[in-house]
């Protein structure tokens, strides 16, 4: 049995390969027959997440769910619609999460900033450290110096 | 030159920074836990946009053995209702179908059967027992898509006069129903 399975495995591989990168769009009867909007369905689908998958975009993506959105952008497209009206089309029935590239809020701008404000941080918390260092030691007080004479005496 | 006190409470200072900063993560951390175990914060949630909004317009075909309905129907009813959209071919609907039935009595279902072949939807709510008040198929699934519906099971809780009131993307559990949708469709009923 294992050694069946072994026999089968590069077979198994091979049609993977073969099948895997074909589930998607390349069905001719999915396509509009006008090239150029064609190729701009494609590039809005590109943008667009498979909320089944959610990391790949519903071009790439062989759920049926992505294959009804590529079906609903290339209607858009035929009727003329924007790429912008096609976006927003789509976040107004699946919010933001639909987008496989954020826009730009607030919210995604500070987590862009994130790494460069913490290395800004630990410099000024480095600077400080070493200055702090480099202080030269407070004189001693007239108290503590007399303590010391007393104490060497 | 600086006095003693100062150096003392900047060290201080600068011992308890780091502590307060790991406190506050962990205090964040803490709440978005707590969060999911309540059921406020769901990280899988995609759909907020659907909450507040008029329910799209539709207007679906009977699925038997009830009769379809439109978006004009939910417009136009005068209590809360549930809408659940299912299919025969989805594992978690079979788990959910038993809570549907039970929630029969306190809450209308009204039941979207998407991308079902009719006679498969007719049987799975015939060996189920159907929860649905009223029954409507949604064969090529794109009125689904102008809900916002990612897959099926699900429900959405419908206001008289139809914006969405509340929704979930999943199967219902006994403790939702309990802790969100009830208490919900109790005040709307006021």
């Amino acid at each position: 049995m294992r050694r069946l399975l072994l026999a089968l495995l590069p077979a198994v591989l091979l049609a993977t390969i073969l099948v895997g990168p074909a589930l998607a769009v390349s069905d001719p009867a999915e396509m509009l027959k006008n090239p150029r909007q064609e190729a701009r369905a494609e590039a809005i689908g590109s943008q667009l997440r498979c909320l089944v998958c959610q990391n790949e975009s519903i071009e790439d993506s062989g759920a049926d769910l992505a294959r009804d959105l590529r079906h609903v952008v290339r209607v858009h497209v035929a009727a003329g619609d924007s790429n912008r009206q096609i976006m927003d089309w789509m976040v107004v029935r699946y919010g933001d999460f639909i987008r496989l590239r954020p826009r730009l809020t607030w919210v995604t701008l500070l987590l862009w900033a994130s790494a460069p404000l913490a290395l800004v941080a630990g410099l000024v918390a480095a600077w400080l450290g070493m200055r702090r260092r480099a202080l030269p030691p407070a004189p001693l007080e007239a108290a503590e110096r007399i303590r010391i004479a007393e104490l060497l005496r | 030159m600086m006095p003693p006190g100062s150096l003392l409470s900047r060290r201080r200072v600068l011992t308890i920074a780091p502590l307060a900063g790991a406190a506050a993560v962990g205090v964040g951390f803490w709440a978005m836990l707590a969060g999911m175990g309540r059921g406020s914060f769901d990280p899988h949630d995609i759909h907020a946009p659907a909450l507040n909004r008029q329910v799209p317009p539709f207007a679906l075909p009977d699925q038997a053995p009830g009769h379809g309905f439109s978006s004009a129907d939910l417009g136009a009813a005068t209590a809360p209702l549930l809408v659940n959209f299912f299919a025969s071919w989805c594992i978690p609907c079979v788990i959910e179908a038993p809570l549907l039935i039970s929630l029969k009595g306190r809450l209308p279902v009204w039941g979207i059967a998407y991308k079902d072949r009719p006679d498969d939807a007719a049987g799975f709510v015939t060996r189920t027992g159907s929860p649905y008040a009223r029954l409507a198929a949604d064969r090529p699934g794109l009125t689904a898509i102008d809900w916002g519906v990612s897959g099926v099971p699900e429900s959405f809780l419908i206001r008289p006069g139809g914006t969405i009131a509340w929704h979930t993307a999943g199967p219902l559990t006994q403790e939702i129903i309990d802790r969100q949708v009830l208490p919900l469709a109790a005040e709307l009923r006021r």
